[in-house]
């Protein structure tokens, strides 16, 4: 149809997806233990069988059980972020609106610090049951019940306002901030590092369990979401519009919701709170290949997952051998990103 | 087949918007709504357009009960252009209008075709590619109504088709709102029911088949242009006096206010 435009956006994505590979390859190969590329590239390959293995096994060691991981779930967690954001945004015709910013990663942080804390009293049976899946599926929960109650907090019979939805972000960041800080006085001192870890973001100890439950739930997430491009597409004429051109917003708008925690929850699950990259990724996306979501949303996967990457590099080497929380790094480029959005939005005069 | 309401009531807690409703359109009639502000002009067509459900009454499409219908199914049949929108996002024209097609499955190249067609009709090719929010308030109005016409362009399996205009004219200047209704006209020529809320009665002697008179909620007179545009009738809903003459080329009323 518009093939201009769908022509870039199918030269960006691939590129994108060059760019992510370099990227992944190189990824594996920094940190405090320096490795050289055909290292890394060795164990990646020796592994599907092809050839011998010619490097020391703690190098092994590190790229298999710390780097390959750590990158893979830096992947997941971007991509996760950056296609809910553009969803929630679609869904609330609005571009400011980020899963960070109106609570809902506040909110899913709350439930996995109280399953951490909680673990081995209260929350036990629910640990026995669901395993590994545990702090997933709670902090899945808690970033669902949040997005429902901004979500009705912010719609009257005017229509949602996004004035409204971000000034309750503000308030459900301060109580669930609260609420992890109440977690912390409970803590001992094994849970606190969790827990600073926690409220700063970060990927480093991942493991593969980590990656496997993050996995499942981002990639269901993820790829539902995708299908309802086309139905995001008519939401952004508006709700009514949307159904007169025979979509279902109500069954969209349920399902987008809960497909958005359950990523988002699992994202914050496995690496904390990490901000604004639902933010920025889907505005640069925007700016570049317009707000169709066939495209959008697959090129935020994309680029979601490679801006985290690079964010994971930078995390584990400004300070190396020290590790700087990478939701640390993510705020310094989101922060300033998002003021610079509210005074473009306010000078063309169109508020919020 | 037809478009019609049955003794349709809407109230909202002990307001009564609309009172015992009864009317058709049918394929292939331009049925223009008129009546003061706050006669249920609006809820009568987010009634009609599913977006308020109804207390009393029926409304039925080609022959099934309202109920009887998909969402999608709707959507094959009727078009809705809406007053305003609220799109905000960088949409090209022709995307926006693309967005017409959604409800159809017939193809990609077809698809272009009609909305290249749709764009003409409204006169937005030159704008084809600018981004939406850009525009003015009356080119996104031609852009919203090229986006109906590409959605109810083809003939429906499921029946007649059906365009619910919320005043269309609104924001156009007087060539446009002149282009606009020859448009509903013509698609009322090739048999689609057209229904229009207007505010200018000129209007609607000019392009009208028939008229339906709201007042209070309630019906308050509706029969052809002839019959309704007369100053006894015109007096009583919107308290001014005017005068009918035929219009000295196509002899149809107009309206001239004393």
């Amino acid at each position: 149809m518009n093939l201009q435009r769908e022509n870039r956006a199918q030269w960006t994505m691939g590129l994108l997806g060059i760019f992510l590979l370099c990227t992944l390859v190189v990824s594996v190969g920094v940190g405090p233990m320096s490795l050289s590329l055909s290292d890394s590239l060795q164990v990646a390959i020796s592994r599907i069988g092809l050839i011998e293995l010619n490097v020391p096994p703690h190098v092994v060691v590190v790229v298999e059980s710390i780097r390959m991981p750590r990158t893979v779930l830096g992947m997941l967690v971007g991509a996760a972020l950056a296609v809910s954001g553009a969803a929630i945004q679609g869904l609330f015709r609005n571009p400011l609106a980020d899963p960070g910013l109106i609570g809902v990663s506040g909110g899913a942080a709350l439930a996995a610090v109280a399953s951490i804390v909680w673990g081995g009293t209260v929350l036990k049976p629910l640990h026995d049951l669901l395993g590994i899946y545990s702090l997933p599926m709670m902090a899945f929960l808690g970033g669902f019940i949040t997005t429902l109650l901004v979500a009705w907090i912010a719609t009257s019979r005017f229509g949602t306002s996004i004035t409204t939805m971000l000034l309750a972000g503000v308030a459900i960041n301060i109580v669930t901030g609260a609420g992890i800080g109440i977690f912390t006085y409970m803590a001992d001192d094994a849970m606190l590092r969790t827990l600073t870890f926690w409220q700063m973001g970060s990927l480093g100890g991942a493991t593969w369990d980590d990656v496997m439950a993050a996995a499942t739930m981002i990639m269901v997430a993820v790829v539902l979401i995708l299908r309802y491009a086309k139905s995001l597409n008519a939401l952004l004429l508006g709700e009514s519009e949307a159904r007169h051109l025979g979509v279902d917003v109500g069954r969209i708008k349920v399902a987008v919701i809960l497909l958005s925690a359950l990523a988002v929850g699992a994202a914050v699950a496995v690496s904390g709170m990490i901000g604004f990259v639902g933010l920025v990724v889907p505005h640069i996306v925007r700016m570049s290949l317009g707000p169709d979501h066939r495209y959008l949303l697959a090129a935020s996967a994309l680029l979601g997952a490679l801006f985290l990457l690079l964010a994971d590099m930078l995390s584990r080497t400004v300070i190396a051998p020290a590790e700087l929380p990478i939701g640390l790094i993510t705020a310094i480029i989101g922060g300033p990103f998002f003021i610079g959005l509210i005074v473009l939005r306010a000078r063309q005069g169109g508020g919020l | 087949m037809s478009f019609s309401v049955n003794h349709l009531s809407l109230s909202v807690g002990r307001k009564v918007l609309l009172d015992n409703l009864s009317f058709s359109i049918n394929p292939g009639e331009l049925v223009v709504v008129l009546g003061p502000n706050g006669a249920g002009k609006s809820s009568l067509l987010k009634v009609m357009s599913g977006e308020h459900s109804f207390s009393e009454g029926d409304m039925q499409i080609n022959g099934a009960s309202y109920r009887h219908w998909s969402v999608g199914d709707i959507a094959r049949m009727v078009g809705v252009l809406p007053q305003s929108s609220q799109l905000v996002f960088p949409f090209t024209v022709l995307e926006v209008v693309m967005l017409g097609r959604l409800p159809h499955s017939s193809g990609r190249v077809r698809d272009a075709e009609i909305v290249k067609q749709v764009i003409d009709r409204v006169d937005m090719t030159h704008l084809m590619h600018a981004a939406y929010p850009s525009l003015s308030g009356g080119e996104k109005q031609r852009v919203q109504l090229a986006r109906v016409l590409a959605q109810i362009w083809e003939e429906s399996a499921l029946g007649a088709r059906y365009l619910l205009l919320d005043e269309p004219t609104s924001a156009l200047d007087v060539a446009h709102q002149q282009l606009t209704l020859q448009l509903a006209r013509e698609l009322a020529g090739k048999g689609i029911g057209v229904m229009a809320i207007l505010h200018d009665l000129n209007l609607a002697a000019q392009y009208g088949d028939r008229i339906v008179m709201l007042r209070q909620g309630a019906i308050a007179a509706q029969g052809s242009v002839e019959e309704i545009l007369k100053p006894e009738l015109i007096r009583q809903l919107f308290a001014i006096d005017v005068s009918i003459l035929p219009h000295p080329v196509s002899q149809r009323p107009m309206v001239v206010m004393l």
